[in-house]
């Protein structure tokens, strides 16, 4: 048993943490989410350029080859600097089906992913949905050579910025069948794909997608039809995996920043940090926090066992997650005061980026509900 | 003690809500409406906040809890509860609490007839519109150690400093202000309460930008603003009391008991809609008991806010039983909040706020269904409330102390 870093692992962490120090402060952060097109091309590029694209490829591909540990680390690191790049959502999530596609489809759509050229996004909520990833409406008939793709989906995350989309629809079956599910790389700009395109919560953006007598090529189909839904579910586990990584490095800067405070924050003659309501407050963060630690190594230890125990490790991380992530958030704008309001300050910004974890791929209710039917 | 509601009372029930059906209208509660939130200039906003209140003043209901010689209302607590439940139903545009709650009760207390006379009347008409010069930058949940300064001169206070988290000052014409014009003795000796216009020179109001993207609070600053020495309430140096006294009736107010049934409503409407592996959300045995906690905590708080108020109309109060209401009113409140976003699932991330629409245009309408809307952004701000008007932790600090004697 061992849960200490390589130094390779190390150094990858310090080359996160520099890139988010030289390009990510807090003013150049809301520069960009202000901005028209919420992100920044050239961090993107940068995350390219220092190989972070690639980072669960194999080397074949063009890869790092690098395990589900160090997915783990550059979430974190993200979640500290609360980046919008849309990493999970490209490269761990639409990654995760695209390096278990077929060879020609890896070499058709790899290299300018991990080059940083294509940005992409996984539609599979809808709005009857709710979190389940087998609730679909979204149809695609199969008329020889190709599908025709019919339906819309809800809160695409990065889809305003993506040229490629992976869409989870329906072949066969009934609406919430676990059979008969497919998955298709849609590109955006094909006719019939019409996109409203928003801003979200937590600083990102979001669209709805509508799919409008789509043809789709049948070589666009993602393994076999059908039967993607345990590919789903799988890739699914990985990107909670990761959420859970951001979620942690999010969780950290907020306990730190209110510690922090609550030692310089004078009132009633001394700092409230001395109150011990306050330091119980805190010592309740700092728990939560590290059972969540705990929790999201435990998950990214377990994405290589067996479906149920993974699925298990991933559900239970997400119920940790989503409490933790509920109460330090509320605690930290609680204890920051009139302060802990303010657009001015990161708190609120972490807060509501947390918020937003709770919510994706599952609540806590959701998973705590799936953790109960596993076992 | 007696639950039942009398026939007058079912008869006032009657009239009141058809006063409202036929007097209010969605239409004008502007404050409420995002889409018309980015096209409204903040003169109509105040105007539309306003409009409610004027129809109100005009039948003569604006002020229920004041006495009846300075334009109160004669009604009885169950009336005056049964007026709140019905207000709350029909989702009329909150009161602006400053003159009615705040304001009003201290100058009826500790005013002199010259100001009972003219800030009564601006309150009551809504032509004056009253902001709070309460906390500081350094002081927050310690008031007490608040530092704006307010020197004599002549017939005039001439008045420095920097208040912060002012709600809708950006409205006001007046300002009640505490200030400080001794240094001897504790802190809490040396404040005073004052009547500030807004438009005199040396002030300047700047907008504080809060987490759910709105502008409601403000910082204040005050530079060489002279007040005539007649804007005094009560004695100089006696500010504290008269502070102590209007914050036992902000904290009345914050309970919220009818409007938190209408949310709690509205949730479970939202619930029944949202499908949940194809079954109404609330159908779900984990989500249901949620929401039927709550319910019940609610109206737990129900009840007591109604001893209070009872214990008031005897001449009582509001007394500590008021901190109960405000960390109970708050928690509820919040709690709703957060189950209204946890009942939207995937909706709960577009986000939609005045300043986005403002920023990008009417392209930011409308992502999701219509219950969806504004739904992140009230979790956000609901926040507020565990903070406002004396923390939460000082609210308990309150009851330990003035209750249980610790």
């Amino acid at each position: 048993m061992d849960f200490s870093f390589s130094e390779e692992q190390t150094l990858l962490r310090n080359t996160i943490q520099s890139f988010i120090q030289d390009n990510y402060d807090f003013d150049k952060r809301r520069e960009i989410i202000q901005s028209e097109e919420g992100m920044s091309k050239d961090n993107w590029k940068q995350l390219a350029e220092l190989g972070l694209l690639g980072v669960p490829f194999s080397e074949n591909d063009g890869g790092l080859e690098f395990g589900s540990v160090e997915t783990m680390i550059v979430a974190e690191e993200f979640g500290k600097g609360l980046v919008v790049e849309p990493y999970i959502q490209t490269v761990v999530t639409c990654g995760g089906f695209l390096r278990r596609a077929s060879e020609a489809q890896r070499q058709e759509y790899l290299p300018s992913l991990i080059s940083g050229d294509e940005i992409w996004a996984f539609a599979y909520a809808e709005p009857q949905g709710r979190f389940n990833l087998a609730d679909i409406k979204v149809s695609a008939s199969n008329n020889g050579d190709e599908y025709t793709l019919n339906g819309d989906k809800c809160v695409v995350s990065a889809a305003p910025w993506a040229q490629k989309l992976i869409v989870s629809a329906r072949t066969s079956g009934d609406q919430s069948d676990k059979e008969g599910i497919s998955l298709f790389i849609v590109e955006k700009a094909t006719d019939g794909v019409s996109t409203r395109d928003y801003k979200t919560v937590d600083g990102s953006m979001a669209s709805e997608v509508s799919f409008e007598n789509v043809k789709l090529n049948s070589s666009s189909l993602i393994g076999e039809e059908g039967k993607a839904y345990p590919l789903i579910e799988l890739v699914a586990d990985e990107t909670i995996a990761a959420l859970c990584a951001e979620a942690i490095g999010a969780m950290s800067v907020l306990n730190d920043t209110t510690v922090e405070y609550c030692k310089t924050r004078k009132q009633f003659g001394q700092p409230i940090g001395k109150f011990q309501v306050l330091q119980h407050r805190m010592v309740d963060m700092f728990m939560q926090y590290e059972q969540s630690v705990s929790m999201t190594y435990m998950v990214n230890l377990k994405l290589e066992e067996e479906d149920v125990e993974r699925s298990k490790a991933a559900s239970g991380a997400k119920v940790q997650i989503c409490n933790a992530a509920k109460f330090i958030g509320q605690s930290a704008v609680q204890l920051h005061g009139g302060m802990g309001m303010t657009d001015e300050l990161n708190v609120g910004h972490y807060f509501k980026r947390l918020s937003m974890i709770e919510t994706q791929l599952g609540n806590a209710d959701h998973h705590l509900k799936k953790y109960s039917l596993a076992s | 003690m007696d639950l039942n509601f009398t026939k007058a009372d079912q008869e006032f029930r009657n009239e009141v809500r058809e006063f409202i059906a036929e007097n209010f209208s969605s239409e004008n509660n502007s404050g409420q409406n995002i889409e018309k939130y980015h096209e409204v200039t903040s003169d109509e906003m105040k105007e539309g906040i306003l409009s409610w209140h004027k129809t109100l003043y005009k039948k003569g209901w604006i002020a229920p809890h004041w006495p009846v010689e300075y334009g109160g209302v004669d009604w009885s607590i169950t009336q005056r509860y049964i007026w709140d439940q019905e207000c709350a139903n029909a989702g009329t545009t909150p009161l602006i609490p400053f003159g009615l709650t705040m304001l009003g009760p201290v100058i009826i207390a500790f005013g002199n007839d010259h100001q009972k006379d003219w800030v009564l009347k601006g309150i009551l008409s809504g032509d004056d519109w009253w902001c709070q010069g309460y906390s500081e930058p350094g002081a927050g949940s310690d008031l007490a150690s608040l530092r704006t300064k307010a020197e004599r001169d002549g017939d005039h206070y001439v008045v420095n400093g920097h208040k912060i988290w002012t709600t809708l000052a950006q409205y006001a014409d007046w300002m009640f202000c505490l200030v400080r014009t001794s240094n001897e003795g504790k802190p809490q000796e040396g404040i005073s309460f004052l009547l500030i216009d807004m438009n005199t020179p040396g002030i300047e109001v700047k907008p504080i930008i809060t987490v759910d993207g709105g502008h409601e609070v403000n910082e204040v600053f005050l530079e060489d603003v002279r007040v005539p020495v007649e804007n005094l309430v009560g004695e100089e140096n006696m500010g504290w009391t008269i502070a102590k006294f209007l914050l036992g009736n902000e904290r009345t107010g914050i309970a919220g008991v009818a409007r938190s049934k209408k949310a709690i409503d509205r949730l479970k409407d939202i619930a029944n809609s949202e499908l949940n592996n194809g079954e109404p959300l609330m159908k779900d045995s984990s989500f249901n008991k949620k929401i039927t906690e709550l319910e019940v905590d609610l109206t737990a708080l129900e009840y007591t806010e109604l001893r209070t108020l009872a214990k008031e109309s005897q001449g009582q109060g509001p007394g500590v039983e008021s901190s109960i209401l405000k960390i109970k009113g708050t928690e509820i409140q919040q709690k709703i909040s957060e189950l209204t976003l946890e009942a939207i699932g995937n909706y709960a991330s577009p986000y939609i706020t005045p300043l986005s629409v403002r920023n990008f245009g009417s392209n930011y309408l409308e992502v999701g269904p219509e219950h969806t809307q504004g739904v992140a952004q009230n979790y956000f701000g609901m926040r507020k409330t565990s903070i406002y008007g004396g923390s939460n932790e000082i609210q308990r600090n309150i009851i330990a102390k003035m209750v249980l004697g610790l």
